[in-house]
């Protein structure tokens, strides 16, 4: 909206641009793809909103304080916002136009993100081993559905980052491919926040309870 | 065979599925197959699929995505107006120890399904196609933000309404009513198939409405031609924003309760179950968290229409701009802070209640600013009384009655008495027909020359105007007198002999209604044959004002051949006052967004895999989710998207309308 709307010289309104002007290539790209990830908070909004009503309603069966694991979580924990930083300099390292360094940095980032699916999965593993499945109670069923669907997202995030990984291999560090970056970029932190959240809201709180 | 083999590949699906003891689905089966078959053959013969695909399922323009959606919503209306028939038609017989034509099984199917398909498989597709259709144009604009999303969400719609088709066909629909509420829904009293076609059809739609809901903010906020700032877009754009803003930040709530509902049904979680610990009042405020703001994506373009209308045939400028677009916004935020009111009697408290009653009744007051802001646009106009006008006094003359029926409704102490009663049947329909779809016709009838280049045929759209408008109120009034006597909704046999009457007169106005969407299809088959006496060259039939009607009627590919500066709300009545010259010269190349066919296969792999998890064929949910993968990644590999329409194209295409106006005058 940049563009002169003045009069021309001669005092005749102008009505048209006589010139192309196109938008560059992923001009509304950013702005989609926050709405995007808004629509992907108001999801997460309303599961966070279900385990506050649902959350306490044990049905006579385990409750927070008999499954969390502080210590395993803090180590959870701290695998997402390390992928979050090493995520950070990969993009450093992108803005530089480092193929070599940004792929590495990808890559460490995928590992961390890997690690933190693993360690998720063996306490949700542990859980159920215990007995605490799911279908035990409503506070089970919002929490492996919440912490769930979060994990859900990091593992399409390392689908996505994998797919990013070998189209940077094969085109370079192209505009698409910078844009992909700062999206997958963007996705990635937002989970980071997201899981802030859960830690505060579902962890700490429900040892706390 | 083995029946654990059988069981492995068509999961729950058998030969009683199939409903071949209903003579009512048979008979339709026959029907639709009929149809279909003819449907077919007739493209084939005439080799049209190759013209189809390329022109048509694959393009990522988003005129003709609008017309498919238009035709979608226009195809679905048939269905859920057919549904429609059938309940009126019981709820007339059904009296004296009659128990009508229709079993209870069966009836409860009928009511559900018309209900979900009116208004995610009509309402939505009609209001999504005009906005498709008509805001890029208003804006200037050459497409949407991401017309390769635009062409898959389309796809995503047509399959959510391809597996409430099946359902009628295969297996069952949902008998719970439109919104599913548990523990009812759950698989403890719905074990078959029909709650699960609900959810996956949703689930398959949704997404699409969802990313269609970002494409179009996008297009408004980012691809608005120089000149046009906020306060100068088209009321029409901005209520468009405005349905766009409540689609996304709405549609995702309907996502997770139908996710949640699935995992209570799929998993064995107890969300909304009743014993341990499980809500199904959770599910009933989540599902209208978004059920309210809902209704009004619905409505606010049909407002949008409205503006546009009122101000072009009563040639004045719309009166108080700046206070239209504020209601508008007024109303978005005001949405979100009634959901409660659809359940006052569930046990809230007094002051619960209390506060949802007042924001409700607090909507009325932007709403009727609009109402009296369209009065003004008409004072001292010089009005013209065409097919859209004569939509906009019908639907300001229902909706304000519609509406006043919704401030009683929202009185609590009202709507104890009123709840789940057919006075709450007519107040919903009263605004949904008397708003959305009176909108949608007036769209339909204001824009088709703009789509089409000949204006739609006024003797058999006056035919339907008056057979809709009168039916509407023989259909809908007696409703409002059942409701006040105590009638509740979805009752299938009466026992009082005096309420006869009452049905007999809303069945007669039922057929009205039906004589009315006849006479709209024969208007626009009367209209193609008539098509050269209706014709419209200027690409401005009805004087109008925004920018869409500088262009030719059917607009080319690009829209513009030059991208247009805005001065004024009124940019093409601007244009027109101060001798706007059409440019004859100079053409560029234009850039343009090249079609592809991933938006269909990736839809059409997604119902495959709806229908998989309906009827636990898991091989299919499974490989049908593996190949989605697959050719959505395969997609990102493709850059090269868009190409350039040479100069010469341009040159050629605009000459032809030159000639063409310069043989009009």
């Amino acid at each position: 909206m940049t563009v002169a709307v003045n009069p021309s010289q001669t005092g005749e309104p102008l009505f048209y641009l006589a010139d192309e002007h196109p938008h560059p290539e992923g001009w509304s790209t950013a702005l989609g793809f926050w709405i995007y990830l808004m629509s992907d908070c108001l999801i997460f909004a309303i599961l966070f909103a279900t385990y506050g009503v649902l959350g306490g309603n044990y049905a006579a069966g385990p409750a927070p304080k008999d499954l969390f694991d502080l210590n395993l979580v803090a180590v959870n924990t701290s695998m997402l916002l390390l992928s979050s930083i090493t995520y950070g300099f990969a993009m450093l390292t992108m803005q530089q136009n480092e193929v070599a360094q940004t792929q590495v940095w990808l890559a460490i980032t995928g590992l961390f993100g890997l690690a933190f699916i693993g360690i998720e999965l063996f306490e949700f593993a542990h859980m159920i081993h215990e007995g605490a499945t799911p279908q035990r109670s409503a506070f089970l069923s919002a929490f492996f559905t919440l912490v769930g669907t979060h994990g859900l997202h990091v593992s399409c995030g390392l689908i996505w980052l994998v797919t990013l990984m070998v189209q940077v291999q094969k085109f370079g560090l192209i505009e698409a491919n910078r844009r992909r970056l700062m999206c997958l970029s963007m996705f990635w932190h937002f989970l980071d926040v997201v899981w802030i959240g859960v830690f505060t809201f579902v962890y700490l709180l429900g040892v706390l309870r | 065979m083995s029946p654990d083999f059988l069981k492995l590949i068509f999961g729950r699906l058998t030969f009683e599925s199939l409903p071949l003891h209903e003579p009512i689905v048979v008979g339709t089966f026959v029907v639709v197959a009929l149809g279909g078959v003819a449907l077919l053959g007739g493209l084939t013969y005439f080799r049209l699929w190759g013209y189809l695909w390329r022109e048509w399922f694959t393009t990522v323009d988003h005129k003709r995505i609008g017309i498919m959606y238009m035709i979608l919503g226009i195809v679905m209306l048939l269905r859920g107006f057919a549904d429609a028939l059938m309940m009126r038609g019981q709820q007339m017989l059904a009296f004296g120890g009659s128990e009508g034509y229709l079993n209870a099984h069966h009836y409860d199917q009928v009511f559900t399904a018309h209900g979900v398909i009116m208004i995610f498989f009509v309402a939505m597709p009609l209001v999504t196609g005009l906005m498709n259709y008509v805001v890029p144009l208003q804006i200037g604009a050459r497409d949407v933000s991401f017309p390769f999303l635009n062409n898959f969400s389309f796809w995503m719609t047509v399959g959510g309404a391809v597996l409430v088709m099946a359902s009628l066909f295969i297996g069952e629909f949902a008998r719970t009513g439109w919104l599913a509420y548990p523990p009812l829904s759950n698989i403890g009293y719905s074990p078959d198939v029909g709650v699960d076609y609900y959810i996956w059809a949703l689930q398959v739609a949704g997404v699409g409405t969802t990313l269609s809901g970002i494409n179009l903010i996008c297009t408004i906020v980012k691809l608005r031609c120089p000149g046009m700032t906020m306060m100068k877009m088209p009321v029409f754009t901005w209520t468009s924003l405005c349905t766009n803003v409540l689609i996304v930040a709405s549609f995702p709530v309907l996502t997770v309760v139908l996710a949640l509902l699935s995992l209570d049904r799929y998993v064995g979680t107890n969300f909304f179950t009743n014993d341990f610990g499980g809500s199904p009042m959770m599910y009933v405020n989540l599902i209208w968290i978004w059920g309210h703001p809902e209704v009004y994506i619905l409505v606010l373009p049909a407002f949008g229409i409205f503006s546009e209308v009122t101000s072009t045939f009563s040639g004045k400028r719309l009166f108080g701009y700046t206070s239209m677009v504020y209601a508008t916004v007024v109303i978005t935020i005001l949405s979100y802070l009634v959901w409660l009111h659809h359940f006052f009697t569930m046990g809230s408290g007094a002051s619960v209640n209390s506060f949802f009653g007042i924001t409700t009744m607090i909507i009325s007051i932007p709403t009727g600013a609009k109402m009296f802001n369209w009065l003004f646009t008409m004072y001292r106009g010089r009005i013209r009384y065409e097919l859209p006008m004569m939509w906009t006094i019908a639907f300001m003359l229902t909706f304000v009655i519609g509406g006043m029926t919704g401030v009683l409704l929202a009185v609590p102490p009202a709507d104890f008495v009123l709840h789940n009663s057919l006075f709450l049947i007519a107040h919903f329909h009263n605004v949904i027909i008397g708003g959305v779809v009176f909108g949608a016709f007036a769209g339909i009838n204001y824009w088709f020359p703009k789509a089409f280049g000949f204006k739609l045929d006024p003797f058999w759209g006056k035919m339907s105007f008056w057979f809709w408008v009168t039916g509407f109120y023989l259909a809908f009034m007696p409703l409002y007198v059942l409701g006040l006597m105590g009638v509740t909704r979805r009752l299938r046999v009466f026992e009082d002999p005096s309420l006869q009457i009452w049905f007999v007169i809303a069945a007669i106005g039922a057929l009205f209604i039906f004589i009315g969407i006849l006479s709209m299809l024969m208007q626009f088959a009367v209209s193609l044959l008539k098509r050269e006496q209706l014709k419209d060259v200027t690409g401005d039939p009805w004087d109008a004002r925004t920018l869409e009607w500088a262009t030719s009627s059917p607009p080319p590919d690009y829209n513009f051949a030059f991208t247009p500066v805005v001065h004024d709300n009124d940019a093409w009545w601007d244009m027109k006052k101060r001798g706007y010259q059409r440019p004859l010269t100079g053409f560029k190349p234009i850039h343009m967004p090249s079609s592809t066919g991933t938006g269909i296969i990736l839809a059409g792999l997604a119902t495959a895999m709806g229908f998989g998890l309906i009827w636990y064929m898991w091989w299919l949910a499974a490989a049908s989710f593996i190949a989605m993968l697959a050719v959505g990644i395969g997609h990102t590999f493709n850059y090269h998207r868009d190409f350039d329409i040479p100069a010469e194209d341009i040159i050629r295409t605009e000459d032809s309308r030159t000639k063409l106006l310069a043989g009009a005058r």
